[in-house]
This record gives C-alpha cells, structure tokens and sequence, in this order.
C-alpha cells in the first residue's frame, strides 16, 4: 500500500496520520512530545503504521464476508491483547532500566532493588487484567498507565518497608525516559500481533492467516509533511515542512467541508483561522505572545487544584452559577484562585468562570481574524474539554446565534491530516495529477 | 433638618445610574425633550458649550468591571489599556446607541487613535477629535482653542442643535459654575470629616453626575451634601489620609476603592471623574463667555498629566493639593499601560520625596477582579503612615 | 565598491556629526536635542544649533545590544515597565553616562526642542529630560489631523508658535539673531535631498523591486530623518544613492540584505509600523529567507510624508516648516493611515502587508488591528499581525515571529496556487 503521513509535533503531544492514495484516513497515532522530538516523531508514525495495519486487517477481514458485529469484536480482542503485548514489552524495558538506576545506589541500592522488584513484579502479574475485556484504561500513554500504578505500589513500598517515596519515585522519573526513547516505545506490529493471536488461540483461523497477509504487506511510503509548534526539528527536509496554520485549515476542512471558521486551542497557542470551501486559508490570528488562555494555562491550574487536567471539565460541568473572572493571567491565577477559595467560592464555579475566560479570549482572537461563517470547528487539545465546549457554545449561541459548531472525537489529529493531505497533495502534483479538493 | 434616611435611597438611584450601561437616564431625556445627546471620553470637554445648544453632554469612562469583553478585545493588544476596549464594546452592542456623537479630547495616543476607529465604526455619528492647545498664550494656544470649539460648535448645530447663542453659553457657564461648587464643597467636606464623605460613595454620585442633565445633577449632590452633612452616626476611625492620583482616565473598580477605605486609608484627595474639577474655580459669566471658557481652560485648569506643565515645576500642585487635602501619604494609582500618568510618575514621587511624604504605587486595569495584593500593600502603607505620625 | 558609496558616505557624515557633538563642550557648539518626526532641522541649523536625536540614540543604543540595561537602569529609577522604550533607554543612557552611538560622550543640551509631532510620550520625555538637564525648552504643539486635513487654524497655531516662541527661545539659546535667508537656503537644499529620496523609495514599483523600502529603507532615510536635512552632504549623499538603486534597477538586480544579495523575490509586501531594533537583521532575515521584499511602508514616512508631494518650500518658510510638521505619518488619523496603506499595496502591486505592532509606541499601535481589518477590506489582500517591540529585547520572542511569518507566507503561497488550481 502506498501512503502519505503527516506530522503534528505539538507542544504537548505528536501526532501522526496516514492516508492512502485515496485520502482516506487509515491510521492514525499519538505520543507525549517529551524531550526528544525526533522520538517523539518516530514513537507517532509507527503507532500510525500500526493502526494502519489494523485498518488493513479489517478491510483484509471484511473481504471474508464477516459481520460488522464479528469484525468488531475480533478486531478489538486483538487490538487489545496487541497492546497488552505491547504493555508488557515496555514494562520489560522498564524494569531493566529501574534496576540498572538502583544498581548505581551506593547506599540502599540493595533494598531499592527489592522494592523495585516487587512493585514491577506486582504489574506484570496485572497486565491481563489491565486490558481484560471491557476494562477501562484512563489513559494510552504507557508513561500515564505504568506511571500511575507504579506511584501507587510506590507509597505502599515506602510505608511497608522502609524504603524513601521519593528516591522510588526518583527512580521511575529517570528510568522511563529511556523507555520512550526505546523501540519498544514504538511497538512492533509483527512480534505483538503474532503474540496477541496466539493468546486469542486464533493461530490457525481465517483471523490468523489474514493476520499473517497484512503483517507482510509492504507500506510504501510516498510523501511526508511535517507541521506544528516544533515542526522545525522535524527530520524533514525543508519543502515538507508547513506551517500549522495551513494544515489546521485542511485538516478542518477535510473532516468537515462546509468549516469556514477553525478555533484550535492547544497546549501553547490559540489560533483561529479563516478557510475558504477549498480549505485554503484566507486568513488568520494567533495569541500573542503571553500563553494566557492556552491548554498550558489549564495544566497551571488543575496543578494549583491538584486535580487531573481531564478532570477540570468534568468538574467545572458541575457549576450552574460560574463566577466571573476577567483575567486568564497565567502569573496571576494563582493567587485568584487561592483568594477565591478562601472566600469561599465553589471549586466548580471558579473553574467554570476560568474556562469562560478562556473561551471569551478565544473569541476576541476569532473576532480578530475575522470574525465567524458558518460553519464553525473547534479542534485542538481543550476541544476534548466538556466545560469549554460547554462555554463555547453558550457564547457562539449569544453573540453569533445558531451555528453548526463541529467537534470530531479526532479533532486532536486536524494538524496532522492537513498535513498528510498537503503531502498527497504536493505528490499528485509532481505525478501531473489534479490536486486534491 | 434630617436627611440621613435619605441616603440610601440617594445612593441606590447613583448607583443605578452608574450602573446602566444602556444609559436609560439619557434615553429618557431624550424621549422627553427630542435634544442630541453627545457624550465625552475623559477627562474633560466644555460641557457648558453643548448645554448652550440644548445637548446634552454624557460623559463615558469606560465599562466598570462587569462587561464581558469579547468585540472590544479584538482591536486592542494585550500592552494597552482597558478603556478604549470597553468602549468598543459599548458601542458595538449598541448599549450607547443614544449617544449622537462622541467626543475624545485629546489626552493621549490611544484616546485620539479610538476617535479613528470610531470615525470609521459610527460614520453616520458625530465623531470629534477635541486637540486642545498645549500653548497656553492666549493669542496662540487661545486662538486654536477657540477656533477648536467654534468648529464643535458648528458642527452639532449642523445636526439639528440650536445654534450657537453667547447669552445661553453665558447661562451655562452659571449653572455649571454651580455645580463645581458644588463637587468642591464635597471634596472640601471630605478632607475636613472624611468619615462622612466615604470615597467610595462620592465616587458614585460623581458618575451619576455624567449621565444626568446639568440641572439634576445640581439637584443630586446638594441633595447628598445634605445628606452626609446631617450623618451624624458617621463617626470618624483611625485612618490614615491619603491622596490618590493617577486614575483620571481609565477609572478603577468600585471594589478597588472600597478595598482601600477597608484597608485604613481615607482618602481626602483624588483624581477621579475630574470633568467638573478641571477647571479650578468660577468661571467668569461677563464678557465674551467663549473666550471665558477659553482663558479659563489656558490659565486656570489643573496640572493635569495630559497637559505640558510649561510655566512652573513638575509636581508642584501636587504637593499643594497634598498639603491643602492634609494627606499624611500618596497613593499612585495609575491604570496599566497608561501613558500620561505612568510617564509622569517618577516625576511626581521625586517631588512627593521632597517633602519626606510617604507614598507607593500600584496598578489597575477598570476589570481587575482581585485586591488581595492592594489590600496588603495599601493596608501596610496605612498602618505604617499611623505608626510614623504616633511615633 | 560603487554600491557602498552611499553608505560609506552616511558612515562619514555620521562620524563627523558626533566628532562635532563630542568636541562641543571644547568649541563652545551649542546643540538641541530634538525628535524625528517634525523635527525644525534646517531651523536649527540656521541658528548653528547642533541637533541630537534622543530616539536614533535609543534605536542605535538597541543595535549595539545596549537597551536591556539601559532600561533596567531606568526601571530602577522607578519607571514604568509598561511604557515606551525609547524613553527608558535614552534615560538609561544618561545615567549611564551618556555615551552615544559612536562611543564618544554626548553633551548636555542648550535647548530642548520639544516639536511634539505625532506622539503624546514626546512631550513626557522631554519634560523628564527637563527635570535632568535644567535647560530652556522650545514647545511646539503639532495639532493632529483628525480629518486628513491642515486646516489653516492649524497651521496658523503652529506657525505662530514658531515666530513667537520658538525662535525666540533658539535666539536666546544660540546668542545669533534669527536669519531668513540662511533658513531658505537650508530649505531649498531640503527640497532637493527630498526628491531624491522619494524617486529611491518609488524605485520599489520595479519589478523586482532594487530596494528593500523597509529595512533597507531604514538605513536611506537615515540622513534626512535626523540632523542632515537641508545639508549640501544630504543632498550629495541621496544623488548617490539616487544613481546607485539606478544601477541596480538597469541590471534587474533585488535589494542587498546584510548577507548579501537577496535571491529570487517571491513575495511583495506593504509593512506597517516601526522595525524592532534589538534583532534588526535577524527580523530582515525572517523576511529576505523567504523571498519576502518590502515594496513600501510607513515606518519610513514619520520624518515626513514627501512621496504625497510635501516639499520644502522656501519662499514660505514658517508655514512650509508648518505643514511638514502637521503631515507627518503618525499625525494622521486612522482613516488616512488605512486609505494610505490600501493605495500603497495597489501602486506597488503588494500581495500583502503586514503589520508589526510595537509594544512601546501607542501612537503607531494602538488601532492597528482595526487598520489591518480595514485594509484588508479595501484592498483585498491578505495582512499579518506580528508583535514586537521598539528596542527591549525582551520583546522580541523570534520563535513565535518566524512562526506567523513563515504562516503568513505559506498562506500567500498557497492562495497563489489555490487561484491557479
């Protein structure tokens, strides 16, 4: 198969999405940014490739003459005893390098070893439930996942034997850079598939001889684009690198034609964006350059709460009386925050009030670039945030009337399709073919 | 006579009128009298002039701290001020539509650059840029004054305002005579028993002032000298007195000036709502009254930081007006990126140093929705001004 | 090098002006400081003032990476962190010693002539500076033009302040009575620098265009925006020039950038609002890396709007000095100013403009979004909104300017092709 990617190094997260020649999305795929952005590119595109290959697989599957009802259920077994696989391997990685950290203590080493050993021991046995059927994980990252159970065993580590929290913590913190900089990080479809039909006993089936037809497809890369805040060290060649702006643009466009007005509200910028009904830009404005309002500034806040950042919407969802809050000032949020609760103000209306201002920052930055067409679409990380969407909404509603607001459950991808699409696009062009529309 | 019960009602129907953004007060006079209704940015324009011609002069300062900004926002970057984005605001969700014009004296870049944008936003709208001279001789900066006014003049009599009438201008001018007398007896009656006088209920009166007809307006503050000469229950506290300055554009939260009255201080002097203040005493009813108003804005107006301070030394007034107000420190209190008293103000602290008077200095934005830190800060200065003078 | 002529020769006559500033105190000069837009230069030099331009000190105290702690310096002594730069590094200077440009010391004024033009904060700088300095100051009110016209009120007012207070003052100060005939002469030397410089600036038109009328440009209108109007030097300095771009336009040459000759011109473009100083040529670079030219801007019209036909006119010398004042770009009200930047992208065929708006300077930037929409309405071209600031550094964040840059560009790109799709 032949395919375009395209590459959204984000501040926050990389994303990744792979179209065929037709333009149809066939994988897609997300990591945390970290440090490194050349792995954090490699870690996406596999995980992309990866779930290509699952497209494939089902495409491989319908062709069989399943039900869409089969065919959901075999596909998502597998998937979920691949990424179990694709768990373990990582644990694997993991445990090695958490040894290895402990190993250079001078003093505790051996009693750090044991804990270590015991808390790694201890999620390794609980893999097969961790992705037993209808199990719910609250994340996909293995740093959230391995993390979060790690902390836990941690603390009863350090009541039970006398080991120090911290240096345990220490451990970890240090010990799972390398396991996202590792291959391991960027799964291995052949191995983990191989593994995951065997556990789903489906070796021998049609399951298992479309498994085998679909690892040893070749996937011809034909075009790449790389775009986002740290698009620049890409390891792409300059050409291939566009501007978000743009591929923000497509990518709405794409997923919803009639879009006229993008807002992407992501972890260090807001944009809004103009398109024309090609998807072409006609104009657009960004937040200048103090990060009030950004997705950065909700992390700053839910760390201020000690909440979770995808708890802020649901919490602040509980208000039905929002305080006003007139500055989003990451500097000063703080201490708002601190004298609003000491006055007795409710989490969730302050929170609510917070996710207002945001929205109303927004708009002003909407209203800068142009103003609003329908139809509208709201993309970027705090689009998957209910409390924004929620004041969204109520503020589209009041100043611009009835709107066709569009939210995809994928909208966190809009970069990275455009981008794809940019790619498809610049190679049609080359081969003497029509540009996409 | 007692009219202290009166007094909450007084100041509810202020308060009202500060309030309305929709500037109910005005559509009504209109609706009653069929007049022009223009209003006027900061800080100070001739109101006797177009109450000559039978127009009625609203003065705006901005939209208080409750007006969701999102219009407004979209013309200003995050390094200016608040006051031109409210007024945008305003004016875009038609909240002062009433206004037939509006007039932006000239005080600073940011004022005169929003009398562009309103040029082009409200084009069937009388929109004057009022440049007033910063040559004070009577032949030169007089003459380009006058001439100035003459135009405005003109100008609302081209939109159905009486024409000008010197012997209506000279009635005007009597009137409003009266009412800075009037606004200088509260200040006078502040800085003798501040205790009766809150600030922070002044303050209210004097912005009602700007919405209501010269006449009410009369009737209002003498209705409240009334009231607070005869409160007795207001019983002085130890408070520091201070004078504020820097606020005589972008106006602070009301909250802002309860926090400081909370936080000890009484304030017996300030920069706010100057439009009736501007000129500091009567002006003259005989002769020529265009030329009074003229010869008074050239030889008797306040040092105010929008001015060029030509004759005379740079901090001067200040420290008459902290010596006659009895202030024991200063407060600057300039709203954030505000150029003219921002600029002004090293000037002006090295002139308070003279005279070992204690000050700081903070900043505001007319939305600013958090104290914690000024009620520390002026707490402290309070605290400190009453350990210094016991000592 | 033929090229560098110009050049080489702005270098000299900068040299020499500071070599006459420095030497002041010994040979008994007088000098005035003085601002660029509205500046009385050719006034000045009849009375042998020698002029010093307080916000070129700042620009050129920003390129040689001075201003961070001349404006630290200056916050220490209580000024705002919110207010302009300009006024903050010039002030830093002075306490700093008062080094100028060149390394050498700058004397103290006779005279402050305050030819309040355009911005509000001049008026406050000079008053500070009074406080510092104890010396006479020269007031002239510049009234603004609302309208988009001179009224002869106005002109009259500005007139009038010069005959009856200026040049007294610059009488008093300089010990030499006022002399017409020499002021006429200073201006008709003027009026001749004046076309050259408009037939440089209007070279643009070219396609591709010889000059950079932005950054390039910052460095053409250099003499004639400080104290070299109404010189025989000025007037040499801008035939040279003047033959120079000729030359270039004859071999179908673009602009020259500090790293040399820019390559393919890709994009024409219209820029609004002052450069930043602080990282000057790695802003040019953002540009000139993209094959981004500037065909015309505005920064270049606030010593005087002369490509609109303003001239010097020496047969009326207080009312040409009037209306140079009262024309020039930040006297102009918002109207004006968009009517000018639309005409600007049709007459230079631009396929954008951008605006760079500077924190420090509420003249230029207050209203600029309304600008950028407003033009964008007229003249149907695409603008971009970049922020900066004048000379703090620490408003100038490169990574999120080459961003909206490169956006921009890509977005001009792209509806190029998406029109020939």
């Amino acid at each position: 198969m032949k395919y375009t990617i395209g590459i959204d190094l984000g501040s926050t997260t990389t994303k990744a999405v792979v179209l065929n020649e037709d333009s149809v999305v066939m994988g897609r795929g997300i990591t945390n940014s970290r440090s490194n952005y050349e792995v954090a590119c490699q870690v996406a595109m596999s995980e992309a490739l990866i779930n290509t290959r699952f497209s494939l697989l089902r495409n491989e599957l319908k062709s069989e003459g399943l039900s869409e009802v089969e065919l959901d259920r075999w596909v998502s077994e597998l998937e979920r005893r691949f990424r179990a696989e694709q768990y373990r391997s990582q644990l694997t990685v993991l445990t090695r390098e958490l040894n290895r950290f402990a190993g250079r203590m001078l003093i505790g080493g051996a009693a750090l070893r044991a804990a270590v050993g015991r808390i790694t021991g201890l999620m390794a046995a609980e893999v097969e439930d961790l992705y037993a059927e209808g199990t719910r994980r609250k994340s996909d990252f293995f740093r959230d996942l391995a993390g979060g159970r790690y902390m836990k065993l941690a603390e009863t580590e350090s009541r039970g034997h006398g080991v120090g929290y911290d240096q345990v913590v220490g451990l970890f913190d240090k010990s799972i850079l390398d396991v996202e900089n590792s291959a391991e990080a960027a799964g291995r479809f052949k191995d983990h598939m191989a593994a995951a039909v065997c556990a789903a006993g489906a070796a021998d089936g049609v399951l298992g001889q479309a498994v085998s037809r679909v690892a040893s497809r070749e996937l011809e890369q034909i075009g790449s684009v790389g775009t986002g805040y740290g698009r620049q060290r890409l390891p792409f060649p300059e050409g291939q690198i566009k501007s978000e702006i743009l591929c923000h643009g497509l990518g709405a466009h794409a997923m919803f034609p009639l879009t006229r007005t993008v807002l992407d509200i992501g972890g260090q910028d807001t944009k809004a964006i103009q398109v024309d009904d090609q998807g072409i830009v006609t104009s657009f404005q960004m937040n200048d350059r103090c990060a009030a309002g950004c997705g950065r500034y909700l992390g700053y806040i839910a760390d201020e709460m000690n909440l979770g950042l995808h708890e802020l919407g649901p919490v602040a969802c509980q208000s039905d009386s929002p305080v006003r809050i007139n500055s989003t000032c990451t500097v000063f949020a703080g201490a708002e925050l601190r004298e609003r609760l000491s006055l007795g103000e409710k989490q969730e209306d302050i929170l609510a009030g917070l996710h207002r201002a945001i929205i109303l920052r927004a708009m002003s930055l909407i209203a800068r670039s142009g103003g609003i067409s329908n139809q509208f679409t709201f993309t970027g990380g705090v689009a998957k945030n209910p409390a924004a969407v929620r004041a969204l909404r109520d503020l589209l509603t009041e100043h611009y009337g009835d709107l066709d607001i569009n939210i995809s459950d994928d909208s966190i991808y809009t970069g990275a399709l455009g981008a794809a699409l940019f790619a498809l696009r610049d190679r049609r062009r080359s081969a003497g073919a029509p540009a996409i529309h | 006579m007692t009219r202290a019960p009166d007094l909450p009602a007084l100041f509810d129907r202020a308060d009202g009128l500060y309030r309305d953004y929709k500037l109910g007060a005005v559509r009504a006079w209109k609706a009653r009298t069929g007049g022009l209704a223009i209003g006027y940015m900061p800080i100070y324009i001739p109101c006797e002039l177009l109450h000559a011609q039978g127009v009625l002069p609203v003065g705006l300062m901005g939209a208080r701290d409750d007006l969701e900004i999102i219009k407004g926002d979209a013309y200003y970057q995050s390094y200016i001020c608040h006051i031109p984005r409210s007024t945008i605001e305003l004016g875009l969700n038609g909240n002062i539509d009433c206004l037939d014009g509006l007039i932006f004296p000239a005080i600073c870049d940011v004022i005169r650059n929003l009398s562009g944008i309103w040029q082009t936003l409200f084009p069937d709208k009388l929109v004057r840029y009022l440049d007033v001279p910063q040559n004070f001789s009577p032949d030169i900066g007089g003459r380009f004054y006058r001439h100035e006014l003459e135009t405005l003049c003109a100008e609302m009599a081209g939109r159905g305002a009486r024409p000008y009438d010197p012997e209506a201008l000279s009635a005007s001018i009597a009137l409003y005579n009266r009412l800075r007398r009037l606004v200088r007896d509260l200040y006078a009656l502040r800085q003798e028993a501040p205790w009766k006088v809150p600030t922070s209920e002044l303050y209210i009166m004097l912005r009602a002032t700007l919405v209501l007809p010269v006449e009410e307006a009369i009737d209002l503050l003498e209705e409240y000298h009334a009231c607070v000469e005869a409160a007795d229950d207001r019983q002085p506290l130890d408070q520091a007195r201070v004078l504020l300055t820097g606020s005589f554009c972008e106006q602070p939260p009301i909250g802002l000036i309860r926090t400081l009255e909370r936080s000890g201080c009484y304030i017996v002097d300030d920069d706010f709502v100057q439009v009736h203040r501007w000129i500091k005493s009567d002006i003259p009813v005989e002769g020529d009254p265009l030329n009074n108003l003229v010869q008074a804005f050239l030889s008797d107006a306040i040092a105010s930081s929008t001015r060029y301070i030509d004759q005379g030394v740079k901090g001067a007034e200040l420290l008459d007006r902290v010596r006659i107000s009895g202030a024991e420190g200063v407060l600057f209190c300039a709203p954030s990126f505000c150029d003219p008293a921002l600029l002004d103000q090293p000037m002006m602290v090295r002139a308070v140093e003279t005279t070992k008077t204690p000050w700081t200095a903070f900043k505001y934005s007319e939305n600013t929705g958090q104290f914690q830190v000024i009620r520390e800060q002026a707490g402290t200065f309070a605290d400190s001004i009453k350990l210094w003078s016991e000592a | 090098m033929s090229k560098d002529q110009s050049q080489v020769r702005q270098k000299d006559m900068i040299a020499r002006h500071f070599d006459r500033l420095a030497a002041a105190p010994d040979t008994g000069d007088k000098t005035a400081y003085t601002f660029v837009p509205g500046n009385l230069t050719e006034l000045l030099l009849s009375f042998d003032l020698l002029p010093v331009l307080p916000e070129i000190n700042s620009l050129q105290s920003a390129m040689r990476g001075k201003t961070a702690e001349y404006i630290a310096l200056a916050e220490k002594f209580g000024h705002s962190e919110d207010v302009c730069t300009y006024v903050k590094s010039d002030i830093g200077m002075m306490k700093s010693g008062n080094i100028g440009p060149t390394g050498q010391r700058l004397p103290d004024p006779d005279v402050l002539l305050l030819s309040y033009t355009g911005c509000f904060t001049f008026l406050k700088w000079f008053e500070l500076l009074r406080e510092e300095y104890h010396c006479p100051v020269a007031m002239l009110h510049v009234p603004y033009q609302p309208d988009g016209r001179v009224t002869p009120s106005m002109r009259d007012y500005v007139v009038k302040q010069l005959r009856d207070e200026v040049i007294p003052t610059l009488e008093r100060v300089s010990g030499r009575a006022y002399d017409e005939d020499r002021l006429k002469a200073h201006l008709a030397l003027a009026a001749q620098a004046e076309d050259d410089l408009v037939w440089v600036l209007q070279s643009a038109k070219h396609r591709p265009s010889p000059i950079d009328a932005y950054f390039g440009a910052v460095y053409y209108v250099g003499p004639i925006f400080s104290a070299f109007r109404g010189t025989q030097a000025a007037v040499e300095y801008y035939r040279a020039l003047r033959s120079e771009i000729d030359e270039r336009i004859r071999e179908g040459k673009g602009p020259v950038t500090p790293d040399g000759e820019m390559g393919q011109e890709r994009f024409r473009v219209v820029v609004e609002g002052p450069p930043n100083w602080t990282s000057f040529r790695q802003f040019w670079k953002m540009f000139s890396d993209e094959g981004a030219v500037a065909v015309a801007s505005t920064y270049t019209k606030v010593g005087g709007m002369y490509d609109l036909g303003f001239r010097h006119d020496p047969s009326r010398p207080l009312e040409t000095l009037a209306e140079y004042c009262l024309g020039c770009y930040t006297n102009l009200g918002l109207p004006t100013r968009i009517n000018l930047l639309a005409q600007y992208i049709k007459e230079y065929e631009a396929d954008g403009f951008l605006i760079n708006s500077v924190k420090s300077c509420n003249s230029f930037s207050a209203g600029q979004l309304h600008i950028m929409r407003e033009v964008e309405r007229i003249s149907g071209r695409p603008g971009g909104f970049i922020e900066s600031d004048l000379v703090d550094p620490r408003y100038f964040s490169a990574a999120n300017i080459k961003n909206r840059l490169e956006s921009y560009f890509q977005m001009l790109e792209q509806k190029r092709m998406g029109g020939a799709a």
